[in-house]
């Protein structure tokens, strides 16, 4: 989608039923319950949360776009630049790390040609490592962020992984 | 122990717990049910305290007590599941709501019928994405038979449930932070009192509980007080899913009654350290806990709030995360201050500093540079930290980091002296 569709009103044209099913959930009287999940809505929508995304989730429960930003930075999952089309983020934290999640992270990255934070050259898969994901018993696993949602891939190999992001890539040349 | 006695991994003996109609066949909602019929909100309460049931998220505070601290006639009151699992090691919140749903919301309608809210939302972690989704439909699937949703069980008491993800922020399992996040503000803690029973989810007083606490709920209130205490040890009665992981055979989610030790844990139901290696630490309570050498004596420690404290640790969470005798402390200590750094939500200055420098100093420790005097230096920033927070998360930062220097002093002189 390009810049010039995004801007305030798109979400509330397109998503309306999405819209009032959310905030019919909190108290008429604290429609600001309702800002994560809008900024998870208009990030699937856009891909990741614009200027006028904000702007727009804002305008929703009456915030303003500063303090809509402030939560986009505090909160990790939520993501104010494109990147790659798909984020692969790999638990490294203690647990995971005593099952050899550290290793798998870089040699996923070696046989990529990348380091850890960065995105394949086609643009499709951003290679993170992230905090525990309560998986520690199906480690190595990562977890994956993409216009879906986020999903977890676990018990995981550095060929299943690599063999998943080849998957990825071909979907993504193919546009 | 025998697969019956499960209370909360239920789903464990009997298969397809996780679909409203197995449970329903098992019993399911019967409980809730009889209780909304038969009992006053005010009797669940002294039937929850008379069971001992204390709180699973981590500080084992007992739950009936908690519900009754709400400030009376004071209305709407909510109820909030903590859902939000994020300490490392812990990953038992999710196996129950991915396995076990119905009980969990169950638990919820009692807590709900307890508390006398109408109104229930559970928080769960946004990374337990397509959990939530499953989580919502179940909800629905219920509300559809009358199980949630209006006057229920032909009496004015009405539930509404609803699930709401956080979105990556470990502090959020903080309760005050939970519910500041929950109201749509930055995830940080709230300065105590007042406590969420008296001020909670916007400004009502509220009950905040764990999953595996509110899971806890149905069979308690099937089987009664007595029962529970049948289970488990005085101080600590029923039973307890630890979540087991590390350098283990069989790492897993493991229910047994509380005073199970540590050694029967590891080596009977995780199949013992692999690799023909020995066991060297444990962390009994993910990364919010001293470091634990594995002495016999600590092996044969009951696993119980009150027996942890005279080994000079926490049961907390009670996520198991054993390392074997390859494992150098000091990295330990990166790991979990990486952690904590990271996680730290930055209100509070000592902690959000304190960790930053613990990671500087603990980093330079571990880099080329020369390490004279780092671990005196990592000492003092940790101390800087102690007792200066509004809440637990700088406490728990600098817990691994000290009784690691304490009791495994060698492998950080290590590193001092160029590793």
């Amino acid at each position: 989608m390009s810049d010039s569709a995004v801007r305030v009103g798109v979400l509330r044209q397109r998503h309306a039923a999405a819209i009032d099913a959310i905030l019919a959930r909190y108290p008429a009287d604290q429609k600001r319950s309702a800002v994560m999940p809008l900024l998870y809505l208009a990030q699937h929508a856009y891909g990741y949360l614009t200027p006028a995304a904000i702007e727009e989730v804002a305008g929703l429960i009456d915030l303003s776009s500063t303090e809509v930003g402030s939560l986009v930075g505090f909160y990790t999952l939520y993501h104010d630049a494109p990147d790659g089309k798909v984020r692969m983020q790999v638990c490294t934290d203690l647990p995971c790390a005593l099952r050899g999640a550290e290793d798998f992270a870089r040699q996923v990255c070696a046989n990529l040609g990348i380091r850890l934070g960065e995105t394949t050259p086609d643009g499709a898969v951003t290679v993170e490592e992230v905090m525990c994901l309560a998986g520690c018993d199906k480690a190595p696993l990562f977890q994956v962020q993409d216009e879906s949602g986020i999903h977890y891939r676990e018990n995981q190999t550095v060929e299943s992984a690599l063999a998943w992001i080849d998957e990825v890539r071909r979907a993504h040349g193919r546009g | 122990m025998a697969a019956a006695e499960h209370v909360v991994l239920r789903h464990r003996d009997l298969p397809g717990l996780d679909r409203l109609e197995t449970y329903l066949e098992h019993g399911g909602f019967e409980t809730l049910r009889r209780v909304v019929r038969e009992k006053s909100p005010d009797e669940v309460i002294e039937i929850v305290k008379a069971s001992g049931l204390r709180g699973r998220g981590g500080a084992g505070f007992p739950t009936g007590v908690k519900w009754s601290f709400l400030t009376p006639d004071v209305f709407p009151r909510y109820v909030v599941v903590n859902a939000d699992e994020s300490e490392p090691g812990t990953f038992k919140d999710r196996e129950i709501m991915e396995r076990n749903p119905f009980q969990l919301l169950e638990g919820i309608a009692l807590c709900a019928y307890a508390a006398r809210a109408r109104v229930a939302y559970i928080y769960c972690r946004g990374e337990f994405w397509d959990l939530a989704h499953a989580l919502e439909a179940r909800i629905a699937e219920a509300r559809a038979r009358g199980l949630l949703g209006p006057d229920l069980f032909g009496t004015d008491f009405s539930l509404e449930v609803f699930v709401h993800l956080g979105a990556g922020a470990y502090i959020c399992g903080e309760e005050t932070a939970l519910l500041e996040s929950l109201e749509g503000k930055l995830g940080q803690p709230r300065l105590r009192p007042p406590f969420p029973a008296a001020k909670g989810l916007y400004g009502m007083p509220t009950v905040v509980n764990n999953v595996e606490t509110l899971a806890n709920l149905p069979p308690i209130l099937e089987h009664g007080a007595e029962w529970y205490r049948s289970i488990g040890t005085a101080e600590s009665p029923g039973t307890k899913v630890f979540s087991l992981s590390g350098h283990v055979a069989r790492p897993g989610n493991v229910e047994l009654p509380f005073g199970t030790t540590f050694r029967t844990l590891i080596f009977e139901h995780g199949g013992g350290i692999p690799n023909g290696r020995n066991v060297k630490a444990i962390l009994p309570a993910g990364a919010s806990a001293p470091i634990l050498a594995a002495t016999d004596e600590v092996l044969d420690t009951p696993m119980a709030y009150e027996a942890l404290p005279k080994v000079g640790s926490m049961l907390g969470s009670a996520s198991i995360i054993v390392m074997d005798d390859s494992v150098d402390v000091a990295w330990v200590a990166l790991k979990t201050t990486r952690f904590f750094k990271h996680e730290s939500c930055g209100k509070c200055t000592p902690c959000r500093e304190g960790t930053y420098w613990m990671l500087h100093v603990l980093e330079r420790l571990h880099g080329r540079a020369d390490g004279a005097g780092q671990v005196d230096l990592l000492q003092s920033v940790a101390k800087g930290i102690e007792g200066k927070c509004l809440c637990p998360l700088g406490e728990f930062a600098i817990l691994p980091v000290l009784s690691g220097i304490e009791r495994f002093r060698p492998d950080f002189a290590a590193h001092e002296n160029g590793r």
